[in-house]
């Protein structure tokens, strides 16, 4: 088994048996995607809620709008099928607790909600999403059973 | 403006602009604690985001950071960014806090430690602007101990929209045998570059 990993506003696909992990989830959000028959999965780290903010040279991977239907192509082209895809999310924490509630100290929350609405529009249902609060994440997904295992610095590990 | 612009010249001034602030906030921390602090040469670099939790360890390490972010002429962000057993050192030396070193940290702990990043972080942005003569105000401070990567990312939000890259300074300072570490770190806006060179007298090729 290997580990494909997934950096900052990256995506990338796996096969079973191997799994697929992006470290240091903060207000960033990890979108993993799951085909149960082929066993293709896919994990995107979603940096930004949308595209259209964009200066200069687009980096698809870094944004919600984009990441994620590039993520559903670059999976139907591995096999998957995208009528049999679920979705988790995980992430989407605010790190810190200002008292301004400027835009940017909002992103967190503003990047699931982006990520929920890709999905929604590409007719992806997701199945468990563990988002929000104030802490980082490490996420890890095994491509032959679809389990997303999260694990934090203060709540330990779970799995989704 | 785009960072392949800078020549080795330009990257040296940004080291000194690192070494001046980082220095007086060492100043400022040494006389906290009365203890001497050393610290190293500034770092920077123009890195992948990806890249930059690597000067604390990596993406996974856990660290102690008070955040700032810098609005005014030359906007940015600002991180100090500690150890847990330095952070622990610091409360003990400086409020007699004695904590166990697998205790987490409580209400009061966090605010010291907040507090002390905001002395430091403050004295480190005003000597830049007392030197440059620029507007800089910083935000209230924020402290948050998690995972390096969670936390830095933050301070990228904004320029991600322009790219994939930061310019950061980075000053490592310590205290006796290292038992005291820690970071000084300033991300400034690509946009302001130009801005405080031009402050500084520094001609862009």
């Amino acid at each position: 088994m290997n580990i494909v990993k997934v950096g900052m506003a990256d995506l990338n696909i796996a096969k079973s048996p191997d799994h697929i992990r992006t470290t240091g989830l903060g207000s960033c959000v990890g979108v993993v995607l799951f085909d149960s028959h082929s066993k293709i999965s896919g994990m995107a780290h979603v940096m930004l809620p949308d595209s259209s903010l964009s200066k200069g040279l687009l980096n698809v991977a870094k944004y919600a709008n984009t990441a994620i239907p590039k993520l559903i192509e670059e999976m139907e082209r591995a096999g998957a099928n995208t009528r049999r895809i679920v979705a988790k999310l995980a992430g989407g924490a605010q790190m810190f607790a200002f008292t301004s509630t400027s835009d940017t100290m909002r992103i967190g929350p503003r990047n699931v909600e982006a990520c929920r609405m890709a999905l929604q529009e590409a007719r992806i249902p997701i199945v468990a999403e563990d988002t929000g609060g104030n802490c980082g994440r490490t996420i890890e997904l095994d491509s032959c059973t679809g389990m997303l295992n999260i694990r934090t610095v203060n709540q330990g590990v779970k799995e989704i | 403006m785009k960072f392949d612009q800078f020549g080795d010249f330009q990257l040296d001034v940004l080291r000194e602009v690192g070494n001046i602030g980082a220095g007086n906030a060492a100043t400022a921390l040494s006389r906290l604690i009365s203890k001497e602090i050393d610290m190293k040469v500034p770092q920077v670099k123009i890195i992948s985001f990806d890249e930059i939790a690597d000067f604390v360890g990596g993406n996974e390490s856990l660290v102690v950071c008070v955040f700032l972010q810098v609005k005014g002429d030359i906007p940015g962000n600002m991180f100090f960014i500690i150890s847990l057993p330095s952070a622990k050192k610091l409360l003990r030396e400086l409020m007699g806090i004695e904590t166990d070193d697998d205790e987490w940290f409580d209400e009061m702990e966090l605010s010291a430690l907040n507090e002390i990043g905001n002395i430091l972080t403050g004295s480190y942005l005003s000597s830049l602007a007392d030197f440059t003569k620029l507007n800089m105000q910083p935000s209230p401070p924020a402290v948050a101990i998690d995972m390096a990567g969670a936390i830095l990312s933050y301070g990228l939000l904004e320029i991600g929209h322009t790219g994939d890259f930061a310019l950061t300074i980075d000053t490592a300072f310590f205290q006796g045998n290292e038992e005291l570490e820690g970071h000084f770190f300033l991300v400034p806006d690509p946009t302001a570059l130009p801005q405080l060179f031009r402050a500084l007298g520094v001609p862009l090729e």
